[in-house]
């Protein structure tokens, strides 16, 4: 195994609330390789952006501590002073956020923007920033971009923008590139363009984090998947692994429930019961076991993410996991 | 750009035009109320009235009453005071206009810097001892009523300490700009702070709520993701989108301070502006005076609303296609 | 996966039922400011809906579906076109005539946070429309919110709760137990569980089905992710542009689209390659369609389609195509559909 670009050793983030200390990330470990695709997935409340935003130190409320290491090239990000990790930011690592609509300032144009991003890391002039400007925007598949550079965000449609986005993030060429739901706001024939231009980046040798609640999208383009429910890591491992034989109660639930367009039409979905834990809420033990159908009393305690290459945290015998996951839905089925 | 600008002058004339005859009728179409007698005096003869009435056309339809001292104010310009007799109307306007514009852009120059300031720093140190403090001393000065900021200010500075520590205050009143600049702005300098404090609150604390707004936005946080500093995000993205209603608001203040809304710093300082000439031919009821400052108050505050519109335009690329 | 989970059926059941609801050549136009154009968000839309069934509409942001959803139980004005619902013209019935009318058909709508006051206890919030239409005594009242709780899978501790107090699908539970009060024979749903997560978005889809078979009902069910379309519905609406591009039953649909738009939807849709079925049998084959969609406001001449259609041919840039029966029974608006 190659050395990692980003190793993540024991990630905790609490916030400080009016109920009292809050934890929204609880000992998250997690790497990612030269040129891997991690793919994160979870619903709302798992953790999984608020742990992307702690990786770039982006949380900037006083009400939030963050512990632990994140060692990027060998470098732990949360111990360095501001200003080298202001070159860490947008320079080594990049981020594109959900919603492109509001992700850009509406009051310069596109091309200003990413300009701005290409000096405040590099010496060179406007000129040149301007020119580099345009070449990112055909890059990532704007018609006409030496004229669209000039337009302000809101000229641009939803696909438009996260192109442009897409584009900022990456004029200084980032080895890693972290997307919080890159596409979940835009249509799906517009999602199927911009996750081919992800591959695309990603065929060109970037490392990316994948944050998303679709499995279908994870399916797509992950190498590795990252599977969190209420702060933890619940499964890990190769994309083929966790699809093909997933371990975790939890990754059941999110496979079975999400009505596909091929396959047996299912005349009932299968469930998962209860709501997604918040944080505040989540038990001492597992966090998943208030809603897991196979809960026992092990799960009084905390289970530890153990595995191979494939590692989950779950008490059930690692032995028939597929066994137990048919036996676990006709439970479900039954009652 | 011409089509705007051309609308823009022609709803202008027309809200001048309507808040014309308004003052016109609410002058002589009130029932009960006959100008004659109030221009005569009190206990006039019937024959004294009919000459008055006479004199000053009172006789005359309403629409050609109107249209002749329309005519008057804006033609031949020699629309006179009915209650000092021989007094023009424009002349009193342009001699008060510099001072009421004096008053006004100093105050607004010290308003604006000391707003943007507490405001932005109010919002900055958020969640810190300052930001209270800061909003505190904003509040202090919205809640303190002009004329009676005022009327201390003049307690102090005339009487009170005039002998120590203010010796260097000059007496109320107004000296032009043109006939010495070091005099003129000595003797605006206490108008200036005390019209100038009762804004720089209001307009601290509504900055303060824009900038924290903006700092929670999507695109501070791809700003900070792009690796700018914080001085960086704060002055070119959060502050700067923030200004956007602070301008208009801005304008709309000007404009009418400049037309004539300044009226109690005005008075107590004795400065002989716009303000001060409204409010004295409001106590005369002297007509064409209020015509003539109602008519310069409504053009300045349209003026203000059409630079509004003109630099929102600019400052916010989303206003251009609307 | 247990057998009698799976729907017996392979191909589309024939489609029984009476007409509940007919609309013919409805269209929605809105000025846009300024312009001398006009905004075509609902451009001749025919359909029909039977009862009991589940018609699904689908298509991407700004096709007009929610639109249309409004213009169904004439919560707009059409601009043209009439709609029938049980054999009754509501398009121009008058605001008092159109009362009688709307306890029948009723809307559950996308966002629960935005469509419930949030001032008010979630038993007045289902209770409201028993009132309105005169349901009965107070008792009667308060027996039906409680039978309407149950019903949705609300507890009786929940009628004095206020909606922030409710998680997203329960939130939604209370605006389908609003919709139900009136005993409506129609709901329309207007993305009713784009905003939830999957986990709840399951039991959500699973509240509807039961309550379908519990009292017959007739969904007429929006939705932008085909997915949860296909898993709902038992015949389908493509809409792009304001217009219906293809009607067909759900499994000829996914198996067979007939129009390119429905085609190139599909294939955009990213599979989860769970290994049952990915080996065996050629991957569908991935369509990306180029550029943008054209404003509503600003349609290309001919077929709406054509500016992005991989199959397009001169004569679609001239006439346009209609949306006609074919002989399987579906309906498509292409001059060369890729099926029967």
């Amino acid at each position: 195994m190659p050395e990692p670009l980003l190793d993540v050793r024991d990630l905790r983030v609490c916030f400080r609330t009016r109920q009292g200390l809050v934890t929204a990330v609880d000992g998250l470990s997690f790497s990612v390789a030269p040129g891997e695709v991690l793919g994160v997935v979870g619903e709302s409340g798992s953790g999984k952006s608020v742990s992307m935003l702690a990786v770039l130190r982006l949380l900037t409320s006083p009400n939030v501590t963050v512990s632990g290491e994140v060692l990027f090239r060998g470098r732990d990000l949360l111990a360095l002073p501001d200003k080298e990790m202001r070159a860490v930011r947008g320079r080594e690592i990049a981020m594109v956020f959900q919603d492109p609509m509001t992700a850009l300032t509406p009051v310069y144009t596109v091309g200003w923007q990413i300009a701005e991003a290409i000096r405040a890391h590099e010496q060179v002039s406007r000129k040149e920033a301007h020119a580099r400007a345009v070449r990112l925007l055909s890059d990532v598949g704007i018609p006409d971009a030496a004229s669209r550079l000039n337009a302000y965000p809101h000229e641009f449609s939803g696909g438009m923008r996260q192109r442009a986005v897409i584009a900022m993030a990456l004029s200084c060429s980032p080895s890693l590139l972290i997307a919080d739901e890159p596409t979940t706001a835009l249509d799906v024939t517009v999602q199927a363009q911009i996750l081919d231009l992800m591959r695309e980046l990603n065929a060109g040798g970037s490392a990316m984090v994948l944050i998303t609640h679709d499995m279908g999208v994870v399916s797509q383009i992950a190498d590795r998947v990252l599977v969190m429910y209420g702060g933890r890591a619940a499964e890990e491992g190769p994309r083929r692994a966790v699809f093909h034989g997933p371990r975790h109660p939890y990754t059941w639930g999110l496979l079975d429930s999400v009505p596909r367009v091929g396959g047996p039409r299912l005349r009932r979905l299968p469930t998962i019961a209860g709501v997604p834990v918040a944080p505040g809420g989540i038990p001492e033990g597992c966090a998943f076991a208030p809603r897991c159908r196979l809960r026992h009393d092990l799960c009084e305690e905390r289970p530890v993410l153990s595995g191979d290459t494939h590692l989950d945290a779950c008490w059930l015998p690692s032995g028939d996991r597929a066994g137990l996951r048919v036996s676990a839905r006709d439970t479900e089925a039954a009652s | 750009m011409l089509v705007f600008a051309l609308k823009r002058f022609a709803s202008a004339l027309l809200v001048m035009f309507a808040i014309s005859v308004l003052v016109f009728l609410i002058f002589f179409a009130t029932p009960g109320v006959d100008p004659a007698a109030r221009i005569a005096g009190r206990n006039a003869d019937p024959a004294t009235l009919a000459q008055v009435r006479h004199s000053f056309g009172l006789d005359r339809p309403m629409p050609i009453r109107y249209l002749l001292m329309m005519r008057h104010l804006l033609i031949d310009r020699d629309l006179e005071s009915f209650v000092n007799r021989g007094s023009r109307v424009i002349p009193q306007i342009i001699q008060a206009t510099p001072v009421t514009l004096s008053l006004v852009i100093g105050a607004a120059l010290i308003w604006m810097t000391a707003g943007i300031l507490m405001g932005t720093a109010a919002a900055t140190l958020r969640g810190r001892a300052a930001d209270p403090l800061i909003m505190l001393v904003g509040v202090v000065g919205v809640s303190l009523p002009a004329y009676w900021l005022g009327e201390v200010v003049n307690l102090l500075t005339q009487k009170q300490l005039h002998d120590s520590l203010f010796s260097w205050v000059p007496p109320p009143g107004y000296v032009g700009l043109g006939q010495d600049p070091g005099q003129w702005a000595l003797h605006m300098l206490f108008p200036w702070l005390t019209l100038a404090l009762l804004y720089a609150g209001i307009y601290a604390r509504l900055l303060r709520g824009e900038v924290v707004t903006a700092l929670n936005e999507d695109y501070v946080r791809t700003a900070r993701a792009k690796g700018l500093s914080e001085r960086r995000i704060l002055l070119r993205h959060a502050l700067r989108c923030s200004l956007i209603p602070i301008v208009s608001l801005f304008g709309l203040d000007f404009g009418a301070l400049v037309g004539g809304a300044a009226l109690l710093t005005e008075v107590v300082f004795g400065l002989p502006g716009i303000g001060k000439l409204t409010f004295d031919a409001l106590q005369n009821l002297d007509l064409p005076v209020i015509m003539g400052t109602v008519l310069y108050a409504a053009f300045f505050v349209v003026l203000a609303n059409a630079l509004v519109d003109i630099l929102y335009a600019r400052l916010d690329p989303r206003a251009r296609h609307a | 996966m247990t057998a009698q989970d799976i729907v017996a059926v392979d191909t589309d059941a024939p489609p029984a039922g009476e007409v509940l609801l007919r609309a013919t050549d409805v269209t929605k136009h809105y000025p846009v400011r300024g312009r001398r154009q006009v905004l075509r968000a609902v451009d001749g839309v025919s359909l029909a809906v039977l009862g009991g069934e589940t018609l699904g509409v689908v298509g991407e942001s700004g096709c007009g579906k929610s639109t249309l959803g409004r213009c169904l139980v004439r919560l707009t004005e059409l601009t043209s076109g009439r709609v029938e619902f049980d054999g009754r013209d509501i398009s121009t019935l008058s605001a008092r005539r159109l009362r009688p009318v709307r306890p029948g058909m009723q809307l559950v709508f996308q966002d629960p946070q935005a469509s419930l006051n949030p001032r008010r206890r979630a038993g007045d919030i289902v209770a409201e429309p028993l009132l309105v239409h005169r349901y009965g005594n107070a008792s009667a009242v308060r027996r039906r919110v409680r039978e309407l709780f149950d019903v949705v899978g609300l507890a009786a501790a929940h009628l004095d709760r206020y909606p922030h107090e409710f998680s997203g699908g329960q939130r939604q539970r209370i605006g389908i137990a609003r919709a139900l009060a009136t005993n409506p024979k129609l709901i329309v749903a207007d993305e009713p569980v784009s905003a939830l997560d999957v986990s709840i978005q399951a039991q959500v889809l699973n509240l509807f089905a039961d309550l379908q078979e519990e009292f017959g009902l007739t969904y007429v069910f929006i939705a932008h992710d085909l997915g949860v379309v296909r898993h709902v519905s038992d015949r389908i609406a493509v809409m792009y542009l304001g217009e219906i591009v293809e009607l067909a039953g759900t499994e000829a649909l996914y198996s067979d689209p007939a129009h390119p738009y429905t085609q190139a939807l599909l294939s955009a849709v990213p599979d989860i390659d769970d290994g049952t079925f990915a080996e065996d049998g050629p991957t569908r084959e991935r369509i990306v369609l180029t550029g943008e969609v054209p404003s509503p406001a600003d349609k290309p001449t001919g077929c709406p389609f054509r500016t992005r259609c991989p199959y397009a041919q001169d004569l679609c840039a001239v006439e346009r195509p209609r949306l006609t029966p074919k002989a399987s029974g579906r309906q498509v608006a292409c001059h060369f559909p890729l099926a029967g």
